[in-house]
């Protein structure tokens, strides 16, 4: 029998799976014993370990980021939760001089394995701080991993093995996809790095969508699809270190590239992806491309700017258009039924 | 022994702001207002004890939890209102949100939805304030969860240093969200913590409003005169609602309706209403139903935002 399981529910399953195997494991950050639990992703995970291992902190990102750097020195696994993404300025200096760092400037003698759970807003008014995608920063500096997962699949195999890696790595949710159910078997299983997926096949265009991003693309595709046009849609779920061979390998064939990021497009993830397939294809193979993401402003709370704002199936599928037929052809597809986005509603 | 127009001018204040987030609180189910809403319903009293003894050219900075001082404060109720629906005529004009009113013209300088952020910027503002030879003063409001933050002490730090003008006032309702502030700290003498910095500090235990009124119209005049350095207040006061959204959240478990209860007895929106005549209260209600019920309408009715507005204010240019 497949099982179905929430987003939510595959993270709080590989935490407490990696918790009963692995003693080291400790799970701690602002209300993870709190009565909501971090959205449910650490319900009854300090009933069943206790609180030594799973502990609520007072609101000190950075003091309790260079401990769990400290902790992890000792051998311990830490796993620290963020609620929002844009929690991690506050600990950046921990992060990117000392977690990024250790390994390397110590030569060897130490290692670094923790993970940084946090989360990406969007909607009801979250507005200027609380939606920030912000892991090309990570993306960033060597040292550090990341990952964005977008389905319970990849949730729980990605948690699995950022806790069993021995290096830092910045684990990005949305609170969106937080939502999302899927097949996810219930033995323990690793999701490495060097593996995007191909989730959908296609001969004319490579879209490659990240963390929410990904599931307009999937729809973005649908849209497409009553034109005749064919969009092989990758998910490339680890972005530090990212696998671009198999990005590379499938415009390639398609010709056209066209990267959404669930972020600013400026010095971002889908500035890097690009860059690094016209590198690897540059003289071989002729390649157009379009990059799409928030658009360069910060993120307006109101609805009417907002739509504006974020990439959406719609507007994703008109511009492959564009990029598969050349020149400006201003064809937006009538809104489908069961292709909207799912509507979510406050206060948060 | 406060003459009755100051009791008047205070339960003004007070029932205005605790009826505007009733109504806020009213309208919510609605979906009107998608903007994630932190109600002071119950901390009312701090806000308008501070503000009252404010002048117009006196400064404020705050947090997400922002209703209740920038109102006392003087900031526009419709432009607030409007903010909420996300409305082009908003304060920030739709760009900013419930956790990010400004009122730059009425002394309302902005707010974070980051914990302890505001902090050292109002510590900026005050020492451009003795730069400048101003004798306005810089209040930060902020809460007991911003005490855990490093800035809070970094900033103490250097307000004393510079011996400025701003008088910082910690909300202390107990909770950072569900934690309470035992859960968070050793020991909760927050003054005395504060006092190591060199910096006078008070404890006001129970939200009452004409207390807090006279202790910080006191420290105002002293650094007005430029006697004295930063001053601390904690205010002990009580959140009625849920952390965020317009619903009570008794059912939790983390907090008891047994614990709220003696602070819902002192309620200070009563207590000021029975200190003045029943006239003039029916005559302050009356109008300032009047005042919200007509903000509600502009609000609902203006439009939202134009598309080009999603690329203007980014940079100045
Ligand atoms: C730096 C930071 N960490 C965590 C959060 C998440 N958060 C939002 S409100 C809040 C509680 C703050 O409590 P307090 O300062 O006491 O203010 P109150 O909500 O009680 O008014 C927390 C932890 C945040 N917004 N910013
Ligand atoms: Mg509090």
């Amino acid at each position: 029998m497949e099982r179905i399981l929430s987003y939510v529910d595959a993270i709080r399953e590989a935490t407490d799976q990696q918790m009963a195997e692995d003693p080291s494991v400790v799970v701690f950050g602002l209300d993870v014993d709190d009565p909501k639990a971090i959205q449910g992703t650490t319900r009854g995970l300090a009933e069943k370990y206790g609180p030594e291992r799973v502990f609520g902190t007072p609101l000190s990102e950075e003091a309790m980021t260079g401990a769990a750097i400290g902790m992890a020195l000792a051998g311990l696994r830490p796993i620290h939760i963020h609620i929002r993404m844009d929690f991690l300025m506050l600990a950046m200096n921990q992060l990117v001089n000392v977690a990024a760092k250790s390994r390397y400037m110590y030569g060897g003698q130490v290692h670094v394995p923790m993970v940084v759970r946090c989360m990406i807003g969007k909607s009801w008014g979250q507005g200027a701080q609380h939606s920030q995608g912000l892991h090309s920063f990570f993306m960033h500096v060597p040292g550090l991993k990341v990952v964005a997962p977008t389905n319970p699949y990849d949730a729980k195999g990605c948690l699995i093995q950022a806790i069993r890696d021995n290096d830092p790595v910045i684990y990005v949710e949305h609170r969106i996809l937080h939502f999302q159910k899927g097949i996810v078997p219930e033995e323990r299983y690793g999701i490495p790095p060097g593996r995007a997926r191909v989730l959908e096949e296609g001969r004319d265009v490579t879209l490659v969508g990240i963390s929410h991003m990904l599931t307009e693309c999937l729809r973005a595709r649908c849209y497409l699809e009553t034109i005749n046009v064919h969009a092989e849609v990758i998910d490339p779920i680890w972005l530090s270190p990212l696998d671009i061979e198999t990005i590379v390998k499938s415009v390639k064939k398609t010709g056209r590239l066209c990267v959404v990021d669930n972020g600013w497009t400026t010095c971002g993830a889908s500035a890097e992806i690009v860059t690094r397939v016209i590198e690897r294809l540059q003289g071989e193979r002729e390649v157009v491309v379009h990059r799409m993401g928030y658009a360069p402003a910060t993120c307006p709370p109101t609805p009417s700017l907002e739509d504006l704002y974020y990439p959406n199936a719609r507007t994703i599928a008109s511009a492959v258009y564009d990029l598969v037929k050349g020149g400006r052809n201003h064809w937006l597809p009538e809104e489908r039924e069961g292709l909207q986005e799912m509507e979510f509603r406050g206060p948060f | 022994m406060m003459s009755k127009a100051i009791y008047e001018r205070f339960y003004r204040s007070l029932y205005r702001i605790r009826r505007v987030e009733e109504e806020i609180a009213r309208i919510y189910p609605s979906d009107k207002i998608k903007s994630p809403v932190h109600l002071s319903i119950g901390q009312e009293a701090v806000s308008v004890g501070v503000c009252e003894a404010l002048r117009p050219d006196d400064v404020v900075f705050g947090t997400y939890r922002s209703h209740a001082y920038y109102l006392a404060k003087g900031g526009d109720l419709k432009k607030m209102l409007a903010e909420l629906y996300g409305k082009a005529t908003g304060c920030a004009k739709g760009k900013g949100g419930s956790m990010h009113l400004i009122d730059a013209a009425h002394g309302v300088m902005g707010a974070s939805a980051v914990v302890g952020t505001t902090i050292p910027n109002a510590v900026g503002y005050a020492y451009a304030l003795r730069l400048q030879r101003k004798d306005s003063v810089v209040v930060s409001f902020f809460g007991d969860g911003a005490t855990d933050e490093g800035v809070f002490y970094e900033s103490l730090n250097f307000a004393a240093l510079k011996q400025l003008p701003i008088i910082f006032i910690c909300e202390n309702n107990f909770y950072a969200i569900h934690t309470h502030l035992l859960s968070r700290h050793k020991d909760a003498n927050l003054c005395g913590r504060v006092r190591a910095y060199g910096i006078p500090a008070e404890q006001i235990d129970n939200n009452d409003i004409l207390k807090i009124n006279e202790r910080v119209k006191g420290v105002v005049d002293l650094l007005r005169a430029k006697q004295g350095g930063p001053f601390f207040f904690e205010c002990l006061t009580y959140r009625w609602k849920e952390h965020v959204g317009p619903n009570d959240d008794f059912h939790l478990g983390y907090r008891s309706y047994e614990e709220a209860r003696t602070w819902v007895e002192g309620d200070q929106v009563r207590r000021l209403a029975a200190l003045i005549a029943p006239q003039s209260r029916e005559r302050i209600e009356t109008q300032v139903e009047e005042e919200i019920r007509a903000a509600i309408v502009c609000a609902e009715d203006e439009p939202f935002p134009e598309a080009q507005e999603l690329l203007t204010d980014v940079t100045g240019d």
